[in-house]
């Protein structure tokens, strides 16, 4: 079966990327040392290769970075809002200029495969730009009142995943709307955020408008309970989004939280199985699972459940593993040793716990952070893979009878971020739809993005919504 | 006067679940108006009648958040309706409780019913407002629409003891949420004798519940209660507040922080639409428009 998908490589050149061996943090438009002289590396996940030397911020740097987005606060927000979206659109129209350099570096400090760099993240990170750069001189008409206020300095914190989308979700809004901006990329994905810094330099943005600061737990820590930060937005863990909620309590601070998942993809027996198949493995594997709306639980109506997984199945072991910059890779690397460590350890419980486990026949590379595909079978409701989120390639199949069913587990867990509903029934959809608590419904189709489509949890997925004229209201006084 | 009537006074009582039940605990506590002259006994609600208001509540969401907001709004019009007639109760019970004049006290009623017929208005309106199409760049027909929250729990305003609960207590069952409220702790009054206007408005029983007592003792079980999903802080000192917002970040609820104007009662102004679209979710829904039918065949 496999042999048939022999392909010679076809790595796109990181020739078009120059990373250097080191980098400072992104403060008051200039690039700094750690006040410590602190310094973390960042690794290619794929390769175990040391990509750059990247300065760690500590306390006294997110203090500075804060002063300097306070200073350049009064000015920025005083700015007529067709100049500041002036500012966001050149930003947007460098981004596509650069967006093949973007790709790649993404690409090798995050392990994800180019082709999803190419033509997902880097697209959606331009379009993010492009669509609030147009918000900013129309936020009289958005629906919150006349005039609505900036907030003022925006603590954001953002994951490994997306690196350089989620940096856009986070700063587009805040700028059009006023706002200036400390953002901590996540530790193990700095270097796209660094390269953004560049970018706003490119643009001629006014120093301390953006503020850059890579490091730890710590240095988000720290940012979210800075007292001169008004607004604090986080993407990551539910278990951080607690702790910054609680950090937050009894401040002044506006706080949106997009957390974890554990989405729900239906299948029903009148689905286009080849469709469905599709669907499940764009919302499982699409950027190895590490995706807070992956459809980490597929629920198959039974009377398909035979014809479903040997589907799947088959499907699963075309997927490519391997060079992520390879333009044939399916499935690239695991973000880090850490990650892959937590999902080794809930797949090992899965199978510990008498759920049966499957994975496709595939070579993983000898260094680098890897995980083949993996699908869990006769999983139930109380199996941890069927409640914890795993954050990686990692499928747990459940079935049903009747769609009240399929609603009665899709809703059975703590989250409420995304749901799939495959069926070639109209009314089912709605039907369906309806009663799913989740934020995001996908209906024959799986992880799609786009500006103007809000984003956001339900439950313990995290509240407020990204994108759209609803992302607008998590940065404006109302 | 040898023939005076010795008036027959109210047993208050908790409205839960569309019932009237004493609290469970058998205590109750002494209000008195502002001169200190005994009005009632108010039950002492305990942690078990709020746990048992949450059941009440949860027991009722689907149904209230499933109606159409056409019914939702007959239901809130209705509330206006009997509160209307049973205007000169609640304007001697604001007076009592607020120590205001009888007149003053009777335009608080006036704009307490007056607000149940803006919320009434409001719910066919608000997804509309709040939600919509969005233009996504594929072939998807892509579309928002705001969705209660769940239960959500009210720590009522302490001084405005009715204009201000209406206030809060609308906007959350307006967009399709269910309540468990606190009354305010020394002006319960008011709050216990709307659950007698909620229970004749064809309201479902368990949408709204009313507890008296403590709002320290309640609002915390209810901060930390892992199946309510929001929680509005409007009666809430700062101390108290940043308790329970600590507290209700172990399932991450929806907090509505206590603002300036809650505690100043000042409940009178235009209420906007911030408190009706702080308890609603927006789910968006994508469909594929490129293809005839899920299997792809185009046109």
């Amino acid at each position: 079966m496999a042999s048939i998908f022999e392909y010679a490589p076809a790595p796109e050149s990181r020739s078009v990327v120059d990373i250097a061996p080191s980098y400072g943090l992104f403060i008051d438009g200039e690039f700094a040392d750690a006040a410590d002289g602190k310094v973390f590396k960042s690794v290619s996940p794929a390769t175990e290769e040391v990509l750059s030397e990247v300065a760690q911020a500590g306390e006294a740097d997110v203090d500075r970075a804060v002063q300097a987005a306070r200073k350049a606060f009064e000015k920025w927000s005083a700015l007529p809002g067709a100049e500041r979206g002036k500012y966001l659109f050149r930003i947007a129209r460098i981004i596509q200029e650069r967006s093949r350099e973007l790709a790649v570096l993404e690409t090798l400090d995050n392990g994800k495969p180019i082709k999803e760099t190419r033509d997902a993240d880097l697209p959606l990170v331009a379009a993010h730009f492009f669509y609030y750069a147009g918000w900013a001189d129309k936020l009289d008409h958005a629906g919150y009142g006349a005039d609505p206020r900036a907030l003022g300095v925006a603590g954001q914190v953002i994951p490994w995943n997306f690196p350089l989308l989620m940096l856009a979700w986070k700063i587009a809004p805040a700028l059009a709307t006023g706002n200036t901006v400390v953002l901590k990329p996540a530790e193990t994905t700095p270097l796209s955020a660094l390269f953004f810094a560049d970018i706003c330099r490119q643009a001629g943005l006014p120093k301390g408008v953006v503020n850059i600061l890579p490091g730890y737990g710590d240095a988000g820590a720290a940012l979210v309970a800075h007292s001169d930060v008004n607004k604090v937005a986080f993407t990551g863990s539910t278990a951080v989004g607690k702790q910054i909620a609680r950090t937050v309590a009894g401040t002044d601070k506006k706080l949106t939280l997009e957390l974890g998942g554990k989405g729900a993809n239906i299948v029903f027996d009148d689905a286009p199985i080849d469709q469905a198949v599709e669907g499940i493995v764009t919302g499982i594997f699409f950027n190895q699972g590490q995706v807070c709306c992956a459809g980490s639980r597929l629920l198959v109506q039974e009377s398909v459940q035979d014809e479903v997984l040997d589907a799947l199945k088959r499907r699963l072991t075309t997927l490519r593993l391997g060079d992520p910059l390879d333009k044939n890779t399916d499935i690239g690397a695991i973000n880090s040793a850490e990650q892959l460590a937590r999902i080794t350890a809930l797949a090992d419980t899965g199978e510990a716990e008498g759920a049966e486990r499957w994975s496709a026949p595939c070579e993983l590379p000898s260094s680098g952070y890897w995980f083949a595909p993996t699908l869990f079978t006769n999983v139930t409701q109380a199996h941890t893979v069927a409640r914890d989120e795993i954050f990686g390639p990692v499928l747990s199949v459940l079935t049903f009878r009747t769609p009240d069913e399929a609603v009665a587990k899709a809703n059975n867990t703590q989250y409420g971020l995304s749901a799939g509903i495959w069926t070639e029934k109209g009314s089912r959809i709605l039907a369906v739809a309806n009663k799913l608590r989740a934020g995001v419904v996908w209906a024959n189709t799986f992880n799609k993005f786009d500006p103007t489509s809000p984003f956001g949890g339900y439950k313990e997925s995290g509240f407020g919504r990204e994108g759209g004229r609803h992302g607008l209201e998590a940065y404006l006084d109302v | 006067m040898s023939d005076a009537r010795l008036s027959v006074l109210k047993t208050y009582k908790l409205y839960v679940g569309g019932k009237f039940p004493r609290s469970e605990s058998g205590r109750v506590y002494e209000v008195t108006d502002l001169k200190g002259k005994w009005l009632a006994n108010a039950p002492l609600s305990s942690r078990k009648d709020a746990r048992d208001a949450v059941v009440a509540a949860r027991k009722a969401f689907g149904g209230w958040a499933g109606a159409t907001a056409y019914n939702r709004g007959q239901v809130l019009y209705r509330v206006a309706e009997m509160l209307e007639g049973r205007r000169e109760q609640f304007v001697r019970e604001v007076a009592d409780a607020e120590g205001l004049s009888k007149s003053k006290a009777a335009a608080v009623v006036d704009a307490a019913v007056d607000r149940w017929v803006w919320y009434a208005g409001w719910t066919d309106k608000i997804a509309q407002v709040v939600g919509g199409a969005n233009p996504v760049a594929g072939p998807f027909f892509n579309l928002s629409t705001p969705e209660p929250t769940g239960v959500v729990a009210v720590v009522a305003p302490r001084e405005s003891s009715f204009l201000g609960l209406v206030s809060v207590v609308a906007p959350v069952i307006a967009a399709g949420n269910t309540a468990v409220v606190i009354a305010s702790e020394k002006a319960p009054l008011p709050a216990l004798s709307l659950g007698e206007v909620l229970a004749t408005s064809d309201l479902p029983g368990g949408v709204v519940n009313v507890l008296s007592g403590r709002a320290a003792e309640l609002a915390l079980p209810l901060a930390a209660h892992q199946d309510v999903n929001g929680i509005d802080l409007a009666g809430a000192d700062a101390d108290l507040a940043k308790e329970l917002e600590v507290a209700a970040a172990d399932n991450l609820k929806r907090v509505l922080r206590p603002q300036a104007v809650d505690s100043d009662a000042d409940f009178t102004a235009a209420p906007g639409t911030r408190r009706l679209t702080f308890f609603l979710e927006t789910k968006t829904v994508w469909h594929p428009t490129g293809s005839l039918g899920a299997s792809g065949s185009a046109y």
